[in-house]
C-alpha cells in the first residue's frame, strides 16, 4: 500500500503545483485576487503533500517496506538507525523528493512573508516557483519514481552506499540543496521583474538576503562535501575537482559574482542586463548540477545513480534558459544603463573584473567538465580531463580574484584619487610586500605559496586597517572599544559579514595553499612490531584484529604512535567489508592538528595478520580549511541578518 | 581613447589570456584513453596516457615489501608491460580490466602513476554468496592466535 499512497501524493502534488502555477499568472493578467488566493491554497497543499510523502517514504525506511523499490535497494536489515533515516537522499529519486521539498518549504516562506506586499510581484514570483516545482515533481511521476513498487518483496534489501554511512552524508545533501533551491528565489523575483516590466533595482533589493541565504547553504554544502571527502574517501584530499563537485562549483561561483555585482547596480545603476544574466545562469547551473549529479551521465565517484531522466533535465534547461533570455531580449529597451564608468581605478571596475575571473573560473570549470563528454561525442576520442587542468586554469584567476579582495571594499566609487589609494593600499601592499620576504627567509621557497601569502596578507592587513579606522571613529565619538566594535559589526552588519566572508576565505586559502606545498606521504609494507618514521612521528603496527558490524565485517588495524619518542595516541585505521561491495571500504584513522594531520590508510594485509601495507599521509594546514569555512559561515550569517534602519 | 575602449580593450586582453590559459590547459593536461594497440603504434616518451586493457594471466606480480607492482595489459593483439610502485586496487587481479594512468618510459615499460581497476555494475545478492563465506573465513584467521 505504501507505494500506492506515495505515488498518490506526488501524483496529486503535481496537479496542484501545475494548477496554481497557472492560476497565479492567470490571476496577475487578469486582475483576479480569488485565482491568485486559490494557487496559495494550492501552493500549502503541495508543501503539505510533499513533506507527507518524504515522512512516509521515511517511514517506510525504518520498518523496512521493502515493496517501495527505493526502500529496499539502498537499505537493508542491517542498517543502522540513523543512516534508514537519511538514505532518504542516498540516490536519485529521494533527492529529488529533498529538492522538491526544499523547493516548497522556499515557496511557502514566500507566501507567509509576500502575500500582503510586493503586490506587483509576488503573484508571477510564486507562479515560477510553482513551475519550477512542477518540473521536479513531473521528474518525480514519470521518470524517477521514489514509490516505485517491488514485486516479489525481497527478504532483505541492498543496503546503502557505504561511503554514505557518514554524518557528514546526513548534513552535506541537505545544506546543498537549501542552497541550490535557494538560488530559486532571486531567480523567480528576476522573471516576475521581466514580466511585469518592473526592471528596475526593486527586485535585488528585495532578494538580497534571500540570495545570502542561498549562498550561505551552498558555501556550508561544499565545505561539508570537502570534510566528508578528506574523512571517508581515504585518498587525503578534500577536493578533487570532480564532476560532481565541480557542478556544485560552478553556481557557487556565478551565485558569488551575483552577490557582489548586485551592489554595483544598487548604488551606480548600471549593468542591469548582467545581473539578470547572472542569476538566470545561476539558476540554470543548480539545475545542470543536479543534472550532472543525478542522471549518471558521467562516471564518479560521487554518480552513484543511473537514469534515464537526462531528457527530462536537458529539455528543462532549454526551457529555462529560452524562457529567460527570451524575456530579457523582450524587455531589452528597459534595461539600459542610468550611469557609466567613470574610470578603470574605481570600485566599479574592481567588482567588475571580479565578476569577469568569477565567470571565468565557472566558464573553465565547465569545459573541463564536459570536454570529455564533447570529445567523445563529436571526435570519438576518449579523453580525461583531471585536476591538472583546473589547477594550471583556475590557480591564476584565484590568485587574481583574492588580490581583487582587498581592492574592492576600499577603492572609491567613480574615481580613485591617488589619496584615496595612498590612504588605503599604501600600507596593507607595504605589509604584503614585507610578508613575502619574511616567509621567503623563514624558507618558503615555493613562488606560488609565496606569491599567495603575500596577497593573503595585503587583504587582510585592508580589512584589518578598515576595522581599525571604523572602530577609531567610533571611539572618538565616546563610545568604549567593545561596544564600538561590536556596535560596527551589527550596525553595519552587512558590510563587515561580508569583511568577514572574506577573512574566511583567507584562512580557506592559506590551508589549501599549505596542503598543496608541504604535505608528505609514504606507502609501506610492515611486518608487526616494525615501525615508520615520517615527519617526527614513529609509527609502529601492531598487528590486526576483525569484527562483526550490524552490516558489514571489519579488519582493523592497530598503530601506535610517538611524536618525537613520547607516546602520542594508538591509531586504528580499517577495511570494512560489505556483502552488497565487490571492494573493501577504507575506513582512515587520523589525528588532527592545526598545523598538520596524520592520517593513516589501511592498505593490503597479510590473511594471518603477520603484515599490512599502511599510506601515511602528513596533512599539513588542512585543518585551516575547516576553520576558514567555520568564519565564512559565521559571516554569511552576520551579512543574512536584517539591517539596522538607519536613522 | 575614450573609456568605453579602455574598457573593452582591458576586458579583450583578459578575456584573451583566459583563452590562451584553457588552450594551454587542454592541450598540456587532457589525457588521452589508448589501447596496447594504439600505445604501442606511435608511444611518445613522457606524455600522458590512460592505457586500458586486461591484466594478462600469470603476469601479476607484487611485492609487498617494496611495493613494487607489475603486470602486463593487453587487448588480445598487443600487450605492454606496466610498472608502479604501491599497493594495487582491491579489485584489481589477472584477467579483469584494468585502466591505469602514467607515461610511457621509453624504455619498453608504461610507468603508473594511477591504477583504477574496473568496477562491474551488475547487482549482487546481498547475502549467502561466495564472498560471505570468503568474509568468514578471512575473520576466523585474523581470530585465530597470534592476533592481539
Amino acid at each position: 500500500m505504501t507505494a500506492e499512497i506515495g505515488y498518490a501524493m506526488t501524483a496529486v502534488a503535481l496537479g496542484l503545483a501545475l494548477y496554481g502555477s497557472a492560476a497565479c499568472a492567470i490571476g496577475a493578467r487578469t486582475n483576479r485576487p480569488v485565482l491568485i488566493q486559490s494557487a496559495q491554497h494550492a501552493a500549502i497543499g503541495t508543501f503539505v503533500l510533499i513533506v507527507a510523502a518524504m515522512l512516509l517514504l521515511v517511514y517506510a525506511f525504518l520498518t523496512f517496506d521493502f515493496s517501495v523499490r527505493y526502500v529496499a535497494i539502498n537499505t537493508n536489515r542491517g542498517t543502522p538507525f540513523y543512516y534508514r533515516i537519511t538514505a532518504l537522499w542516498g540516490a536519485l529519486e529521494g533527492s529529488i523528493i529533498l529538492w522538491s521539498a526544499m523547493l516548497s518549504l522556499y515557496t511557502l516562506l514566500i507566501i507567509v512573508r509576500y502575500r500582503s506586499r510586493q503586490a506587483e510581484f509576488y503573484p508571477w514570483v510564486l507562479s515560477v516557483m510553482l513551475g519550477i516545482l512542477t518540473f521536479f515533481l513531473l521528474v518525480m511521476t514519470i521518470p524517477a519514481p521514489p514509490f516505485e513498487r517491488l514485486a516479489p518483496i525481497p527478504p532483505d534489501g541492498r543496503g546503502l552506499n557505504p561511503l554514505l554511512e557518514d554524518t557528514g552524508m546526513i548534513t552535506h545533501p541537505v545544506a546543498l540543496y537549501l542552497g541550490f533551491t535557494g538560488f530559486t528565489v532571486p531567480f523567480a523575483f528576476a522573471m516576475a521583474a521581466l514580466i511585469t516590466g518592473r526592471t528596475g533595482d526593486e527586485w535585488m533589493r528585495v532578494t538580497r538576503r534571500w540570495t545570502i541565504v542561498a549562498w550561505y547553504f551552498l558555501s556550508l554544502g561544499l565545505l561539508i562535501g570537502g570534510w566528508w571527502s578528506y574523512h571517508v574517501l581515504g585518498w587525503g584530499g578534500y577536493w578533487a575537482w570532480d564532476p560532481v563537485e565541480n557542478a556544485a562549483f560552478m553556481p557557487w561561483l556565478t551565485g558569488t559574482a551575483f552577490l557582489h555585482s548586485v551592489m554595483i547596480q544598487e548604488r551606480r545603476h548600471i549593468l542591469k542586463l548582467w545581473n539578470l544574466t547572472l542569476i538566470i545562469l545561476t539558476f540554470g547551473l543548480t539545475i545542470f548540477g543536479t543534472f550532472l549529479t543525478r542522471s549518471g551521465i558521467l562516471s564518479s565517484v560521487h554518480s552513484f545513480t543511473q537514469g534515464s531522466i537526462g531528457a527530462f533535465f536537458l529539455g528543462f534547461i532549454a526551457l529555462v534558459l529560452l524562457g529567460a533570455f527570451g524575456l530579457v531580449a523582450a524587455r531589452g529597451d528597459r534595461l539600459r544603463a542610468e550611469g557609466k564608468l567613470d574610470s578603470i581605478v574605481s570600485r566599479e571596475s574592481a567588482f567588475l573584473l571580479n565578476n569577469l575571473f568569477l565567470v571565468a573560473a565557472a566558464f573553465t570549470v565547465f569545459f573541463g567538465t564536459i570536454f570529455p563528454l564533447l570529445s567523445e561525442a563529436i571526435r570519438g576520442v576518449k579523453v580525461s580531463v583531471g585536476a591538472p587542468f583546473f589547477n594550471l586554469v583556475n590557480i591564476p584567476i584565484f590568485l587574481a580574484l583574492i588580490f581583487l579582495m582587498g581592492v574592492g571594499p576600499l577603492i572609491a566609487w567613480r574615481r580613485a584619487s591617488r589619496d584615496n589609494l595612498r590612504r588605503n593600499f599604501l600600507a596593507p601592499v607595504g605589509a604584503g610586500i614585507l610578508a613575502a620576504g619574511v616567509f621567503r627567509l623563514l624558507g618558503v621557497a615555493n613562488a606560488l605559496a609565496l606569491t599567495c601569502l603575500s596577497l593573503v596578507v595585503f587583504v587582510a592587513a585592508t580589512i584589518v586597517l578598515d576595522f581599525y579606522r571604523a572602530t577609531g571613529a567610533r571611539l572618538r565619538t565616546g563610545e568604549r572599544l567593545l561596544p564600538a566594535m561590536g556596535g560596527l559589526l551589527m550596525r553595519q552588519n552587512r558590510r563587515y559579514g561580508g569583511f568577514v566572508v572574506h577573512l574566511g576565505i583567507l584562512v580557506v586559502a592559506l590551508g589549501v595553499t599549505g596542503s598543496q606545498a608541504w604535505s608528505i606521504q609514504t606507502e609501506t609494507t610492515l611486518r608487526r612490531g616494525e615501525a615508520l618514521q615520517i615527519g617526527q612521528y614513529n609509527v609502529r603496527f601492531d598487528g590486526l584484529a576483525a569484527s562483526e558490524e550490524s552490516n558489514h565485517f571489519k579488519v582493523t588495524g592497530t598503530f601506535t604512535v610517538a611524536n618525537n619518542g613520547r607516546a602520542l595516541a594508538v591509531m586504528t585505521p580499517a577495511k570494512k567489508f560489505y556483502p552488497q561491495e565487490q571492494t573493501p571500504i577504507a575506513a582512515v584513522d587520523y589525528l588532527m592538528g592545526l598545523r598538520e594531520d596524520l592520517y593513516l590508510v589501511l592498505g593490503d594485509f597479510a590473511r594471518d595478520g603477520s603484515q599490512a601495507t599502511v599510506k601515511v599521509q602528513l596533512n599539513r594546514f588542512v585543518t585551516l580549511i575547516w576553520i576558514g569555512g567555520f568564519i565564512l559561515t559565521l559571516g554569511a550569517a552576520l551579512a543574512i541578518l536584517p539591517e539596522p534602519r538607519k536613522t | 581613447m575614450s573609456h568605453r575602449g579602455k574598457f573593452l580593450l582591458g576586458g579583450a586582453v583578459i578575456l584573451g589570456a583566459l583563452g590562451y590559459l584553457v588552450y594551454a590547459g587542454v592541450s598540456q593536461s587532457v589525457v588521452y584513453f589508448v589501447t596496447p594497440s594504439e600505445l604501442q603504434a606511435q608511444p611518445v616518451p613522457g606524455k600522458a596516457y590512460r592505457l586500458g586493457g586486461l591484466v594478462a594471466p600469470g603476469s601479476l606480480k607484487w611485492e609487498a615489501r617494496s611495493l613494487d607492482l607489475s603486470f602486463v595489459l593487453s587487448d588480445g593483439k598487443t600487450s605492454v608491460p606496466v610498472r608502479h610502485k604501491g599497493t594495487p586496487p582491491d579489485l584489481f587481479a589477472e584477467g579483469r580490466g584494468a585502466v591505469v594512468e602514467g607515461t610511457w618510459s621509453g624504455e619498453g615499460y608504461f610507468k603508473a602513476s594511477l591504477i583504477m581497476a574496473k568496477h562491474s555494475e551488475e547487482y549482487k545478492a546481498p547475502h549467502g554468496n561466495e564472498a560471505q563465506a570468503g568474509y568468514k573465513e578471512l575473520l576466523n584467521t585474523l581470530k585465530g592466535p597470534g592476533t592481539r
